[in-house]
């Protein structure tokens, strides 16, 4: 078993608030994971870790490892910059720039990369857009603004920003959480395509989408991490009264 | 937190239970009616089996109902996905009931080939692991799960015995008693197959309540 992500006695704090409380857990590479829990359990939180996104927030202080790679992610002396390349981040609500489909897509590369040939660019806007399936829709209308496409697209869009930059690990916050069922369908089958390639984490409220999506499921509650399994044990057998109570509907 | 669907899923348990009444009845009745040599009480088993069958279909209905409309998850999704391998079980008894009552009315004019003292024994186990069976489902008791498991090799002994006197002291001996014995080996083998069904049950409820499948892992029951 190939661990991506480990996380070693994980301790978060927002000044005084204990948001996440000792996790000990290991993300394994090319799987889908989910990670769900009622609101404020710390599901966001611990998403935002994986690269660093906590850091923006005052008053964070952080407790334990985070090895990515073998590398603990919380050293002082990471870069940053090259962190969030390696582990990406998609948001609830799809946010292309104010720019072209195009432009949007060859975004990382340009800030990254130095004199890259718009041959290579071109090369990388038709890989990425086919691996998130805009390719044939999209060939055309490179130069068009990403704002006009539909929601779905936009949220592809996203993630085809992100693969640009090849990142291991893609972090999924609610990626659905906006779109009708038939472009969550879809959206659901590109995360199958891209676990081949990536380590998908997924952040979701939605527990049928967890169930459906993914390889593994973590519950959290109250900051803890109360249950990690595969997601069929978790869904069928979870062996846990919290977690039992919580996908049952029993909770609260 | 009562949750409207524990409203629903407790009708489904109360129409199981119901299925169970019904289909123990109708293995009553049936040996009662092969006992007492009485062709009507044969016949109402034959007739009441629409009903059963009936019934099957709305609780399979129910369940697919709950599975659509709730998503089940978890122990719920357990006992709705038992609660439809229980009801086919139960139909099955019921038909298996229906073919007493047939062997029966093969019987019941032809003159008496023994006195019935297995089958009644063997009746009674059947009912009381069917019974059990249902009980555990009912209460999530493994405990008495175990004890139906435990009682199908009884029922597989008496099944044994009768078939060898049957065979060995009636149809050896005299072959024109070939045509009664034969429909009394066949009620001893169906009520044998009412005790398969009473011990698939069982394994079903452990599964229920405790996510384990002991079905074909015997070790598991250890």
């Amino acid at each position: 078993m190939s661990f991506k992500i480990i996380t070693k006695n994980l301790n978060l704090w927002y000044g005084g608030f204990h948001a996440l409380k000792n996790i000990n857990s290991g993300f394994e590479a090319n799987r889908i994971t989910a990670i769900i829990g009622p609101s404020g359990c710390g599901k966001s939180t611990m998403l935002r870790v994986f690269n660093r996104m906590n850091d923006l927030i005052d008053g964070v202080r952080t407790q334990g490892e985070v090895l990515i790679d073998r590398v603990n992610i919380l050293d002082s002396g990471v870069d940053l910059v090259a962190l969030r390349k390696k582990v990406g981040m998609v948001f609830q609500r799809p946010n292309p720039f104010p720019l072209s489909i195009y432009e949007n897509i060859i975004f990382g590369e340009k800030i990254h990369g130095e004199h890259i040939i718009r041959d290579k660019l071109d090369e990388i806007v038709e890989k990425s857009l086919k691996d998130v399936l805009l390719w044939d829709e999209l060939k055309d209308k490179l130069n068009e603004p990403a704002l006009r496409l539909s929601l779905e697209q936009k949220q592809r869009l996203c993630i085809a920003r992100l693969i640009a930059i090849r990142p291991d690990v893609l972090l999924m916050d609610e990626p659905c959480s906006t779109l009708d069922p038939q472009a969550t369908a879809r959206v659901e089958e590109l995360m199958r395509e891209l676990k081949n390639k990536y380590t998908i984490i997924i952040v979701t409220h939605n527990m049928q989408q967890a169930a459906r999506v993914s390889d593994d499921t973590g519950f959290m509650l109250l900051g803890e991490l109360v249950e990690f399994g595969r997601t069929d044990q978790v869904f069928k057998a979870p062996l846990d009264q919290r977690t039992e109570d919580y996908i049952t509907g029993r909770y609260g | 937190m009562e949750r409207h669907v524990d409203q629903e899923l407790k009708e489904l348990k109360e129409d199981i239970l119901k299925m169970g009444a019904l289909a123990e009845e109708a293995i009553f009745k049936s040996v009662e009616a092969l006992k007492n040599r009485d062709r009507e009480m044969a016949k109402s088993v034959i007739d009441h089996d629409v009903a059963i069958d009936k019934l099957e279909l709305d609780v399979d209905e129910k369940c697919i109902d709950l599975i659509a409309r709730y998503q089940p998850m978890a122990r719920d999704l357990r006992f709705i996905t038992t609660g439809m391998k229980i009801n086919a079980e139960l139909e099955r008894i019921a038909d298996i009931a229906v073919d007493i009552a047939q062997r029966t009315l093969e019987l019941v004019d032809k003159p008496i080939l023994k006195p019935l003292i297995d089958i009644p024994k063997l009746t009674t186990i059947a009912q009381n692991m069917v019974k059990m069976s249902i009980d555990a489902f009912v209460k999530g008791d493994i405990l008495l799960a175990k004890k139906v498991l435990l009682s199908d090799s009884e029922a597989n002994q008496f099944r044994d015995v009768i078939q060898r006197e049957l065979i060995e002291d009636y149809m050896v001996k005299d072959a024109s008693t070939a045509p009664r014995a034969v429909q009394l080996l066949l009620i001893a083998r169906f009520l044998e197959r009412i005790c398969d069904h009473a011990t698939n049950i069982a394994e079903d409820v452990i599964y229920m309540v405790q996510a384990e499948v002991v079905r074909h892992h015997p070790e598991k029951l250890k």
